[in-house]
């Protein structure tokens, strides 16, 4: 294999991998902004793999089956909503119970579905022009799916509206300071609410782009950790769109990277290597993390009472 | 939320034993009916489904050993995670320092030649130690550089599994297991005793049962245990009154480690008599020992009676697969609805709700 097939097999992989890690972590980074840690990213994700392909597969239609994985994704989250903003419940319980309750519903549900092939995927699309360029050519705009440019085109607009827009000042101060959001009028509720939410829909999303094109298949537990490394990029990115886009394709680059070990070491190890990266990646930016406090919204994980504090 | 004016809504002091239980059994009940819904989805009555699950698991000796032998991980996973929580450390980790000392305790049993007598109490030792060092390195993690103790915890589960993989599909597979990926089988030295016919071994009930009480002790009346709860509950305090957050951590994943450990060393030396794949090992004891450790309001014993429940749930996963035919994830689903019935409960135990004075 000459370089440049090297380099064009590289990127384009780590482009179809990262997507998914960059669709959860720019709604986690949206939930955490708001100041509610959501750790059922894993149960959202898998529930969302399960709804699109199970739809994908009776309709024939992949993109429904992403629409439908949104909204479920998008409602499951909404639990965590209510045990943490209404119930004002601790956040990390609550999150690994979503994550319990998502694996296990959704090994129930997709029983008989597994070993089941999915005729109509999502559609790769190869772009005519643009597809010649080379090297940027076949990595960018041959074989990639819809998805892939969509979560690309949300990193500018979730970064702008968090923060060039007065909603994106709305969810910053409420993860920031709640108390002084409250008193200038921001409904806390409702901004925590939406924000889980939208980090509901995209982990749904993320999911779904799993099982109808990353690979087309149902399997129980086939989100494998995935949505724990999400939790890990977030921390990474320091809250950040922009630097989700970074982190979430770096990452993807490792996996795909340590899999040309191959040759060399056992696949046990290989598979291992996306969990030890995860720590990797955050003894990296640690550094940082104590000068900084991490960056950390102020206000993550705390219940917001009015006139208590 | 708002409150009809004929009600009051007031912050409790502390909530009594009496309401603690009382919201607890609500909330575990509440869960229940909510999952009723699934086995009348399936077809099946909730009441006939419960009560083939109790029946399973106290209708015969065969029933109450098997949830027996399903409490004793739980047991020791759940006491050391009270303590872990205690200290505000989320250790999610159990399953893979359950996973290290079951392995740890496999490479003495087969390889180590120590004699005879001395190589079960080894086996424990090693296997505590190997737990031990899987939880330390994720709180000398969060405490020397800030890093999250729920992900390191976790991504060092699947960390786990992958070496457990690797051993028995490499270096450590049995030559005698005729192509199956295990190891050898353990020399009958390395093999626990057990009550009678039954799969209770009961020694690592008894370590259990021993070490349960004393992390009762320990968090009650030492001056450990109470820095561990000012570590806990207002690390700022800790600070002052010169507690060392490191020390405090890390001894607190010494013992919560270190207890996972044991039990992997009871599920290899007690019933495998070998180290085979890593869902057989354990079948989830490290994450369902998080909702046991919490059901018991983080007191070490009271982990002796969750763990009892979340085992007869397991042994009711059997009874749903076997005589009722449905998926044996319904546990999962169960323990994921119990643990937010339990956290959304507690809301019921700070506040108290009474009819309001009559204005005059």
């Amino acid at each position: 294999m000459g370089w440049e097939n090297w380099v064009i097999t590289t990127f384009s992989r780590t482009l179809a991998y990262g997507t998914p890690l960059l669709l959860a972590t720019l709604g986690e980074i949206y939930a955490e902004r708001a100041g509610v840690l959501n750790l059922g990213v894993e149960g959202m994700m898998i529930i969302g793999a399960y709804a699109a392909f199970s739809v994908a597969f009776t309709t024939g239609n992949a993109w429904l089956g992403i629409l439908v994985a949104a909204v479920v994704g998008g409602a499951f989250s909404l639990i965590h909503a209510f045990a943490s903003v209404t119930l004002k419940a601790n956040q990390v319980v609550s999150g690994l119970a979503l994550t319990m309750l998502g694996l296990g519903l959704s090994g129930v549900l997709g029983r008989g579905w597994e070993g089941r092939p999915l005729l109509a995927p999502l559609q790769k699309i190869t772009v005519p022009g643009l597809s010649n360029i080379p090297v940027l050519g076949p990595i960018l705009f041959d074989g990639q799916n819809l998805l892939v440019y969509i979560s690309i085109l949300l990193v500018p607009l979730m970064w702008y509206i968090l923060y060039r827009t007065k909603i994106g000042i709305s969810i910053r101060s409420v993860g920031e300071d709640p108390a002084t959001a409250d008193s200038l009028g921001v409904n806390v509720s409702l901004v925590r609410y939406a924000c889980v939410f939208i980090g509901g829909m995209l982990a749904g999303v993320a999911g779904g782009y799993l099982s109808v094109a990353y690979r087309p298949a149902w399997t129980e537990g086939m989100t494998a950790g995935t949505g724990w490394i999400v939790i890990a990029l977030t921390i990474f990115a320091f809250w950040n769109p922009a630097l989700g886009l970074a982190g979430a394709y770096l990452f993807a680059a490792l996996f795909h990277l340590s899999f040309r070990l191959q040759a060399w070491v056992s696949p046990e190890f290989l598979k291992a290597m996306p969990y030890a990266f995860a720590i990797l990646v955050l003894v990296i930016v640690s550094r940082g993390t104590l000068r900084k406090r991490m960056g950390a919204p102020a206000a993550l994980t705390l219940p917001y009472t009015r006139g208590e504090e | 939320m708002r409150v009809p004016s004929f009600l009051r809504v007031e912050r409790r002091a502390t909530p009594s034993t009496r309401v603690v239980l009382g919201v607890s059994l609500l909330a575990i009940v509440a869960a229940l009916i909510v999952a009723g819904i699934f086995f009348q989805a399936y077809g099946v009555s909730p009441i006939r489904a419960y009560g083939d699950i109790l029946k399973g698991a106290f209708g015969s000796r065969l029933g109450v050993t098997e949830t027996v032998r399903r409490a004793i991980p739980l047991l020791l996973c759940g006491v050391g995670l009270t303590i872990a929580f205690r200290a505000l450390f989320w250790n999610i980790g159990a399953e893979g320092q359950l996973l290290i000392g079951a392995t740890a305790a496999t490479g003495v049993a087969l390889f180590s030649g120590v004699p005879g007598p001395l190589l079960l109490p080894v086996m424990f030792l090693v296997g505590f130690a190997a737990g031990a060092l899987w939880g330390t390195i994720p709180a000398a993690l969060k405490v020397k550089l800030g890093i999250n103790d729920v992900i390191t915890t976790l991504m060092m589960n699947y960390i786990a599994i992958y070496i457990v993989e690797w051993l028995i599909h490499g270096p450590w597979k049995g030559p005698t297991m005729r192509g199956f990926a295990y190891t050898d089988r353990f020399p009958a030295a390395a093999i626990l005793p057990t009550i009678g016919i039954s799969r209770i071994h009961w020694p690592t009930l008894a370590v259990g049962l021993v070490l349960a009480t004393l992390a009762f002790v320990l968090v009650k009346r030492t001056r450990w245990g109470f820095e561990i709860r000012v570590v806990g509950e207002n690390p700022h305090a800790a600070r002052f009154a010169g507690i060392s957050h490191f020390k405090i951590t890390v001894l607190a994943m010494v013992v919560s480690g270190g207890l996972a450990g044991l039990a992997g060393v009871g599920e290899v030396a007690g019933i495998h008599h070998m180290l085979l794949g890593p869902t057989h090992v354990s079948m989830g004891y490290g994450y369902t020992a998080i909702i046991v450790a919490w059901l018991a309001r983080r007191n070490p014993l009271a982990v002796i009676v969750t763990s009892l429940l979340f085992a007869i749930i397991m042994r009711g996963g059997d009874v749903i697969k076997v005589s009722l035919g449905l998926p044996f994830q319904l546990v999962n689903v169960f323990n994921g609805l119990i643990l937010f019935f339990l956290i959304g409960s507690e809301i019921l135990m700070r506040y108290r709700i009474r009819l309001a004075p009559r204005r005059a």
